[in-house]
C-alpha cells in the first residue's frame, strides 16, 4: 500500500475544470445574518481547525492560509467543501452548509479575512 | 518573627514551631516566600485551546489554581507528566514544547522544536520526552530536564524518502516510544532506552499496516499497540511482546453494509477504556462504539449511540463508559452501563463537548464544554454535576495520576 496521500487541491484542481459548471459564481453572502457569520466563523476556526488547524495552517489535512487560497477558482474551494474528497478525510459540507454560506466562507479563506479579526 | 511563624505554622499545618526551629529552614522558606506545601497528586491541567493558556486546577475542592500563558497555538493540545507529577510538558500545535510548574505555576521553559506538531509521550524512567510532528513529519526526542534536544527520528517513507505525518505516539516499557505514519501506513518502534547516554534510537518498521492511520493507543500493561485507520473499516494491532512485531488487522469491516457517514471530527484513541472483559472504541463513520475482546480482539457488541463517537473513556473500576461525539452532534455525552451494554444516561451540558477526564479512582469526571466556556464536574455515581469552573474555550482536561500510567 504505502501510497501517499497527495493533499486534496492539487488533486481536485485536475477534476474540477468538469466540475465548474456546478456552483453559482457570486457569493451572495449579503443576505447571511451577523449571527450566522458568527457561526461560521466559530465553524471554520475549530472545526475545520480540528484537521486544519485553528490557525488554518494546516494539520492533517492541508493549509488554508490566503495565500494558497487565492490561487484557486473560488467555485472549486466551494465545490471541495460542499462536496468533500472521497478517499481522503475530507468529507462533505453539503447537510450542513448552504451554498451561500460556503461561498460566503471561501471568500474569508480567500482574503485571509480571519486575520483582521472579522472571521 | 511573626511572620516567621505564621509561615511556619502555614507549612507545618500547626505543629509547634519548636519542632522546626532550625535557623536555615525558616531563612529557605522566607527566601523563595513558598507557599504552603502541598502534594501534586490531585492536581491537573486545563487547556485552553484559543488563547494559548493552561489553568492548573485542583479537584478535591474543584478550584482552579493559576493560568499559565503565552504557550502558543494550543488547538488540540496534549500534555503528559514528569515521573514526580511536579512538572507538566504542554505539547503545543506551533511545534511548542513548554514545561510547567504546577508548583510555583511557572513556565520552566519553552522551546519551539517543529513548525506543526500533535502531542508527545514522556519515556517510562521520565527522562525522555517524544513529540509527534506533521511538519518536519517524524518524532523528536528531548531531555526532560533541560528540553535540549537528544534525537530526530525522521518519518521518511517509499521511494522518494517523503516525511510522512506522525500520530499515536506512546510510550512503552523498556525506554521505547510507539508512532504511526500517516502517510505512509507504518507503524515504528524506536528503542531510545541508549539515547540520554548519545546512542541512537533504534527502528523496528512495520510496513503495509493499512490506510490512513489517524491515532493509536497502547494497552495498560503495554503490551498492544493498536493504530485506527480511517482508510478503511479495521484496526491494526502490534503484540510488542513479540520477538519480532508484527501489525495484525483486527476487526475488519467493522461497518460492512453500512453506509459510512461524513466524518467531522476524527475520533480520538486514547488510553485503554477497559472495561469488564472488553475494551472499547469509536467507531469511524458510524454512530456506533465497538466493544472488543481483550483477549482474541474479536468484536463483541457494537453499541448504537447518539453520533460519531471521538472519545470513549471508561471510569477507572470499569463499570461505565463515557462518550463524546463529533460535529454536529457534540452537544452530548451518553454513559454505558458496562454489565448490560445499555445507554443508562445522555447529558446535554452545552456547545462542543471536547474532553473528558476522570480522577484517579473515578470519584468525579471533568467535562469540558468549549462554546459555553465552562468545565463541567460530574459524580459519575449519580451521573449528577457537582460544580462548575470557568475556562476561556477549554479542550484537553489532564490529572497527574497519568504520571504513573503506560501511554498516558
Amino acid at each position: 500500500m504505502s501510497n501517499k496521500i497527495c493533499w486534496l487541491l492539487p488533486l481536485m484542481l485536475s477534476i474540477s475544470a468538469v466540475a465548474n459548471a456546478f456552483a453559482p459564481t457570486t457569493a451572495g453572502a449579503e443576505t447571511l445574518s451577523r449571527q450566522r457569520k458568527v457561526e461560521l466563523t466559530n465553524l471554520v476556526r475549530h472545526d475545520c481547525g480540528s484537521c486544519h488547524g485553528m490557525t488554518l495552517k494546516g494539520g492533517l489535512g492541508s493549509p488554508l492560509l490566503p495565500e494558497i487560497m487565492a490561487t484557486y477558482d473560488a467555485d472549486v474551494l466551494t465545490e471541495i467543501i460542499l462536496e468533500g474528497v472521497p478517499g481522503t478525510p475530507m468529507p462533505p459540507w453539503r447537510e450542513l452548509l448552504t451554498i451561500e454560506e460556503t461561498q460566503w466562507v471561501v471568500e474569508q479563506l480567500q482574503t485571509g479575512a480571519h486575520k483582521r479579526g472579522n472571521f | 518573627m511573626v511572620k516567621r511563624r505564621t509561615l511556619l505554622k502555614s507549612i507545618t499545618g500547626g505543629f509547634t514551631a519548636a519542632a522546626f526551629s532550625t535557623p536555615a529552614l525558616v531563612r529557605d522558606v522566607e527566601a523563595a516566600e513558598a507557599p504552603e506545601l502541598r502534594g501534586t497528586g490531585d492536581l491537573g491541567v486545563i487547556v485552553e485551546r484559543a488563547s494559548g493558556s493552561v489553568q492548573i486546577v485542583e479537584t478535591t475542592t474543584h478550584t482552579s489554581l493559576a493560568r499559565i500563558s503565552g504557550l502558543g497555538d494550543l488547538s488540540h493540545a496534549s500534555l503528559v507528566f514528569s515521573r514526580d507529577e511536579r512538572f507538566a510538558f504542554v505539547f503545543a500545535r506551533d511545534g511548542g514544547l513548554s514545561k510547567i510548574d504546577l508548583l510555583t505555576h511557572r513556565l520552566v521553559k519553552r522551546v519551539v522544536q517543529a513548525g506543526n506538531s500533535i502531542g508527545g509521550a514522556i519515556s517510562d524512567d521520565g527522562s525522555l520526552l517524544a513529540v509527534s510532528n506533521y511538519k518536519p513529519g517524524g518524532v523528536n526526542i528531548f531531555n526532560s530536564q533541560t528540553l535540549e534536544p537528544i534525537a530526530t527520528i525522521a518519518a521518511g517513507f517509499g521511494s522518494n524518502n517523503d516525511l510522512s505525518k506522525t500520530v499515536g505516539l506512546v510510550d512503552a516499557p523498556g525506554g521505547r516510544f510507539v508512532f504511526t505514519l500517516y502517510d505512509a501506513g507504518e507503524i515504528w518502534i524506536a528503542d531510545c532506552s541508549k539515547c540520554l547516554a548519545g546512542g541512537k534510537p533504534e527502528l523496528t518498521k512495520l510496513r503495509d499496516i493499512g490506510l490512513l492511520p489517524y491515532d493509536a493507543l497502547i494497552s495498560g500493561d503495554g503490551r498492544y499497540y493498536i493504530a485506527g485507520l480511517f482508510g478503511e473499516d479495521g484496526m491494526a494491532l502490534v503484540d510488542l511482546w513479540a520477538d519480532k512485531p508484527v501489525a495484525k488487522r483486527i476487526l475488519n469491516g467493522y461497518g460492512r453494509g453500512e453506509k459510512t457517514l461524513p466524518v467531522y471530527k476524527m475520533p480520538h484513541l486514547e488510553g485503554w477504556a477497559q472495561a469488564g472483559d472488553g475494551f472499547y472504541l469509536p467507531a469511524v463513520g458510524h454512530h456506533e462504539v465497538l466493544s472488543v475482546n481483550a483477549r482474541t480482539f474479536s468484536q463483541d457488541n457494537t453499541i448504537k449511540v447518539h453520533g460519531q463517537p471521538v472519545f470513549v473513556m471508561a471510569r477507572p473500576d470499569g463499570r461505565q463508559i463515557w462518550v463524546n461525539f463529533a460535529h454536529p452532534r457534540n452537544d452530548t455525552i451518553q454513559v454505558i452501563d458496562v454489565p448490560t451494554g445499555k445507554i443508562i444516561k445522555q447529558l446535554k451540558p452545552g456547545k462542543a463537548i471536547l474532553h473528558m477526564e476522570f480522577t484517579a479512582r473515578g470519584d468525579q469526571v471533568w467535562v469540558s464544554v468549549r462554546d459555553e466556556n465552562r468545565i463541567d464536574v460530574y459524580d459519575p455515581r449519580t451521573i449528577t454535576r457537582i460544580a462548575s469552573l470557568q475556562a476561556q474555550a477549554p479542550s484537553g482536561i489532564f490529572f497527574t495520576w497519568r504520571a504513573g500510567r503506560i501511554g498516558l
